[in-house]
């Protein structure tokens, strides 16, 4: 299997790349699009600003590329957003692969979320094997909106999306390669589809 | 739900191992920093500290070594802190895997330090290391792990640091520090009240109700050092009591 971690300067791929190493596979960390076309399976992680991880992606036509992948495609904490339609974050138009809208947590909460929050309402098969409310590490400031595509919800003030999937595309909001034993069956899960 | 508390044992590191006692039955090498934080991770450890106690120029390549081993084997977030002073020292902290980074003395010396980090990085790495003594009835900063006495409130300096970009406050009090009996939860009500970042309290742990003392002061994380590696509490027993007691605490099964 070909495990592709798309490159963009939106801080610490490694830390993705040593979860799935800890799983036994061997990705390849690469902004190539051949490389990424021929993948068997994607994964787009992400710590960073919005606008400024767009305009990588635009400049390099990686935005087209994932809008348009076949393979099971996984986005991370800022990967999941900029799969939405647009984030509140810059003001920044993204991928479109849903429609969902990025908005920022408001009210008397400590932003950003940061720490061990649980998640619930899990849904297959991404979740295959974890209880519901099983804690995972979120770090955020931006949240997408609970949907028809949410399959994992968590409440930070407010419920929102922990997790969404339409068709082949996966996205958690949470660090599954900095979740202990529950990020590592999340990932699993996905390794296996 | 809130998030969880965090239990956070911290590991004094020098030329890449770790100091201070360790006393694991267990562990092939007590100096071993990558085996014992795996072994904390595994008990439930939420979150890792590791500071660097040499920090010198010429250790500091040991430093990247073993933050990047520790990355490679630990499944739960580290910072690694101890002598940075630049926006160059936390890079290749990040880079080499660690997950954010505290800073102390450099700040004090330069704030705009805190918001060159956080612009760069994202205030979610940058945690404020303040090493804090109550004299005269104010908290005053001191500097080089609490050997030299400045005259900066210690509040005041917290929340020009929030407003500089300082994402989490790892607040030691010295007078409590070593003295096991207690966090200081007067201080951690305080910041408490005023800060908008999350605030991880150091020094005095000795039981475990201190734990839950301070979790009710408000504290979002506590830490402690000789605490876990004399095996005086262990993670396991330590969460199972604060759970019982009305915590939200991550369990690991």
């Amino acid at each position: 299997m070909k495990l592709v971690i798309i490159k963009y300067n939106a801080g610490n791929v490694c830390s993705v790349e040593f979860g799935l190493q800890r799983l036994g596979v061997n990705a390849i960390v690469t902004d190539n699009i051949e490389e990424i076309g021929s993948a068997d399976k994607i994964i787009f992680p992400g710590v960073g600003a919005a606008g400024f991880a767009m305009d990588y992606l635009r400049e390099r036509k990686l935005d087209e590329l994932i809008k348009n992948c076949k393979q099971p495609f996984l986005g991370i904490c800022l990967g999941m957003q900029l799969l939405c339609g647009h984030s509140e974050e810059n003001d920044t138009p993204c991928i479109g692969v849903f429609d969902e809208h990025v908005k920022k947590f408001e009210g008397d909460i400590k932003v950003p979320q940061m720490g061990w929050n649980n998640i619930y309402d899990l849904k297959q098969p991404l979740f295959n094997g974890l209880n519901e409310d099983e804690y995972v590490y979120f770090v955020h400031s931006y949240y997408v909106e609970k949907s028809m595509h949410t399959v994992a919800t968590a409440n930070y003030s407010l419920e929102y999306s922990a997790a969404i999937q339409k068709d082949n595309f996966y996205a958690v909001q949470f660090h599954p390669e900095k979740s202990g034993i529950a990020g590592e069956k999340i990932l699993k899960n996905f390794i296996e589809l | 739900m809130p998030l969880t508390k965090r239990i956070i044992p911290c590991l004094d590191v020098k030329d890449g191992r770790t100091v201070k006692g360790v006393n694991f039955v267990n562990i092939r090498d007590a100096g071993d920093a990558v085996e014992l934080a795996s072994i904390y991770a595994e008990q439930g450890a939420d979150e890792l500290v590791f500071l660097d106690i040499t920090a010198t120029n010429e250790k500091r390549k040991t430093l990247l070594e073993l933050v990047t081993k520790v990355a490679a084997a630990i499944n739960i977030p580290f910072t690694v802190g101890g002598g940075i002073s630049s926006v160059e020292d936390v890079s290749v902290l990040l880079n080499a895997g660690a997950d954010k980074v505290s800073i102390n003395t450099a700040a004090i010396k330069r704030p705009a330090l805190i918001t060159e980090i956080a612009r760069q990085f994202g205030t979610q790495c940058t945690v404020l290391a303040v090493d804090a003594k109550f004299e005269n009835d104010n908290w005053f900063v001191y500097l080089n792990g609490g050997r030299v006495a400045t005259t900066m409130n210690a509040i005041e300096w917290m929340k020009q640091a929030i407003d500089l970009g300082a994402g989490e406050i790892l607040l030691t009090s010295i007078n409590h520090d070593g003295t096991r009996q207690g966090f200081a939860n007067d201080l951690i009500k305080e910041v408490e009240s005023f800060s908008s970042v999350p605030v991880i309290a150091s020094g005095g742990a000795g039981n475990m109700q201190h734990f839950a003392d301070v979790f009710e002061a408000g504290a979002d994380a506590a830490l402690a050092a000789s605490l876990f590696h004399y095996k005086e509490i262990s993670i396991p027993d330590l969460k199972a009591f604060l759970k019982k007691q009305g915590a939200n605490v991550r369990m690991v099964s």
